[in-house]
């Protein structure tokens, strides 16, 4: 297992292990993809209540697990980069905060689109929907705060710090805003997914969900490897690869 | 390596930091006015754009008043370590033989007392301007003296990432506001519950829960932003 | 034992290497001058060898626990007298009753001037303010980065007195600066040059 990390940390061979992995993640979640998609938009019976226009939840929820997910994974890279100072875990952070920040607006946005025929608005100021909005306000921390630091290495640190206060955070600001819409709920408006979902439409939602995470595992590989391709592109490693090629 | 020399006690040396920016502090009264004043301007602000109604106000006081709190802490917070990063006493603090953490404690204690504190102790005063009921003045100062022990924290960590950064101000704000919403609902929610005549109980526990956690976690989390920011 | 020790540092900025393969001992009685151009790193190697810098920084180094550093900035803050910027120092090392901290400014010519606010001094007593700590700290091992620039001539002499009589009573330095060695066969000196990258 040791050996394993220690590797890990190693650029070279990360790039070529990731290569590998991306060769084969690559077909598997274009596969996911189609088949998630076309289960949940053609073969998936239609909601009794909201008709067709439910389907949208095969991209908004899937997308709203794996941002959530994301930061735990942004912030375990961060702290194994503070402990053990893997430079590979820097670079794993900084590949996952901006996917995991377009995860969490593409949730927002079609959240907001399927708002609009179920609830007749755009934007409720719903438990879920303002905790989303937070997760978006803490990847764009992150984001920022890499940016502004000229040193880089440094950049690293201090996003690792932030994500790990972060992810302290997220559960209290969850339970908090739960309870704090649960104090002001208004009665007209009742989430209607709450029952339970029937497994006609669950099967391609889990399907969509592992499309999701295998997405987001590509993107931030892929992510990495062109991190590290700039960082090393003096590197005698990668330009005899480059010579291969 | 060799320990030979006499050191400090742990609270010797966090009360002289302590005593140290409390004096810096008190040297300049204006920059401990300043958030008074622009939560005094911001009350003002309020029966101006939402309507004079006593009602409507008294109703919306206790978020209102939350809400201007956390931006004036905000606001304060945000210039917690500048004058220490660019006068060198950053430095001095992180090459002390003590943990920085503490130290950090002792400057945050300071600066909590003459801000986050005063900030509490007078706002009872905009709740009567913005016509809290009476039931909700002493939750208000209560909720605030807990919470603003979590803003101050939160807000030295915010503080403390962005000292090296040129424009760090606005960053400042997207990186604290965030963290700062469990605060806000925990307080706005004890003073509500108290207008009403409810259980304000809760929420004070549930906001002296939070300042006792980030007592324990966030000195950690600033000393580790202040070294990262020396190094940048 | 030695108050520090070097074993094959090097230092990062950025993505920059700037100097590799550093090696210093440095014992009691020690003067050791950084002596190179400017921008070759060194500041930054003085910040490393007093355990400022860490990111960037590779190698071996140990030093001794108290260690007294003067950087660019006096670490003073404007609005506090010297008395009070001194009695809670940020480093917190001086355990100096206010006798001897009066006692110690005097020495500096800046009697008369230990309860005014620090930023009402000129920019050359703000200097003495704070090189009054070189009297005061316990500190075996002074880590002093360009202690001459901005003194004066007799500045120099005071600072030139200081640092032998701390190095002949145990105590050892290192120090940066531009001007051509001033302790003679009394310092010795680590030329930046040999370990640019």
């Amino acid at each position: 297992m040791w050996t394993f990390i220690h590797k890990m940390g190693s650029p070279p061979w990360f790039f070529r292990f990731s290569g590998v992995v991306v060769q084969w993640l690559l077909p598997i979640t274009i596969g996911l993809l189609l088949v998630g998609a076309a289960w949940g938009l053609l073969v998936a019976p239609p909601d009794f209540r909201q008709g067709n226009s439910y389907r949208i939840i095969y991209i908004h929820v899937p997308a709203a697990v794996v941002a959530l997910a994301g930061y735990y994974v942004m912030a375990f890279a961060g702290a194994v980069s503070l402990i053990w100072r893997i430079k590979m875990a820097d670079v794993t952070m900084r590949a996952a905060a901006p996917v995991g920040a377009v995860l969490t607006a593409v949730a927002l946005i079609t959240g907001a689109i399927w708002g609009k025929p179920t609830w007749g608005t755009w934007w409720v100021w719903d438990a879920r929907i303002t905790s989303m909005l937070i997760l978006l306000f803490l990847y764009l921390g992150v984001v920022a705060l890499f940016e502004a630091y000229e040193n880089k290495t440094a950049a690293a640190r201090a996003c690792a710090v932030l994500s790990l206060v972060g992810t302290v955070n997220i559960p209290i600001i969850y339970k908090s805003v739960d309870w704090w819409y649960s104090l002001h709920q208004p009665a007209s408006i009742k989430f209607t997914g709450e029952s339970a979902i029937d497994s006609s439409m669950l099967y391609p939602l889990l399907l969509m969900i592992a499309a999701f995470y295998c997405l987001f595992a590509l993107t931030v590989l892929l992510n990495m490897r062109a991190e590290l391709v700039w960082n090393h592109r003096e590197a005698n490693w990668l330009q005899q690869l480059v010579r291969k090629v | 390596m060799s320990a030979d020399i006499p050191l400090l006690s742990l609270r010797e040396a966090f009360s002289r930091q302590f005593r140290r920016h409390f004096k810096a502090l008190m040297g300049s009264p204006a920059d401990m006015a300043n958030p008074l004043l622009f939560f005094f301007m911001v009350v003002t602000l309020f029966p101006l754009g939402l309507g004079p109604d006593p009602e409507r106000l008294s109703a919306m006081a206790p978020g209102l008043l939350w809400v201007v709190a956390l931006l004036s802490s905000l606001m304060v917070s945000s210039k917690l370590f500048g004058s220490d990063y660019e006068d060198g006493s950053l430095e001095q603090l992180a090459i002390a033989p003590y943990p920085l953490s503490i130290l950090v404690m002792g400057e945050v204690a300071a600066h909590w007392l003459a801000t986050g504190f005063l900030l509490a102790a007078v706002s009872p005063l905009f709740g009567i301007m913005l016509g809290l009921p009476a039931a909700g003045l002493g939750v208000l100062f209560y909720s605030l003296v807990l919470g603003t022990i979590c803003l101050t924290l939160i807000g030295a960590i915010g503080s403390a990432l962005t000292v090296s950064i040129r424009r760090g101000g606005l960053l400042m704000s997207l990186l604290i506001i965030p963290l700062n919403v469990p605060v806000l609902i925990f307080g706005t929610t004890a003073v509500s519950e108290a207008v009403i005549g409810g259980n304000p109980q809760t929420w004070l526990t549930l906001l002296g829960g939070l300042a006792m956690g980030s007592l324990a976690l966030v000195p950690l989390a600033i000393s580790a932003a202040l070294r990262v920011s020396l190094d940048n | 034992m030695p108050l520090l020790t070097a074993q094959d540092v090097a230092i990062e900025r950025g993505e920059r290497r700037l100097l590799s393969g550093v090696d210093l001992t440095v014992e009691a009685g020690d003067i050791w001058q950084l002596v190179g151009a400017n921008g070759v790193g060194k500041t930054s190697l003085l910040r490393a060898l007093a355990g400022l810098a860490q990111l960037g920084v590779s190698g071996q180094i140990a030093h001794a626990q108290t260690r007294l550093y003067l950087g660019h900035a006096p670490a003073l803050k404007k609005n506090l007298s010297a008395l009070d910027n001194l009695r809670c120092h940020p480093a917190s090392d001086i355990l100096a009753s206010d006798d001897m901290i009066f006692s110690a400014l005097a020495s500096l010519n800046l009697a008369g001037y230990e309860e005014r606010p620090v930023g009402s001094l000129s920019a050359g007593q703000q200097r003495r303010v704070a090189l009054t700590r070189l009297l005061l700290s316990q500190a075996p091992l002074w880590l002093l980065d360009e202690p001459f620039t901005a003194l004066d001539v007799s500045g120099c002499e005071w600072l030139d007195t200081q640092i032998r009589s701390h190095v002949s009573s145990g105590g050892a330095v290192v120090y940066t600066s531009h001007q051509p060695s001033r302790f003679g066969s009394l310092q010795q000196d680590v030329d930046l040059v040999r370990y640019v990258c």
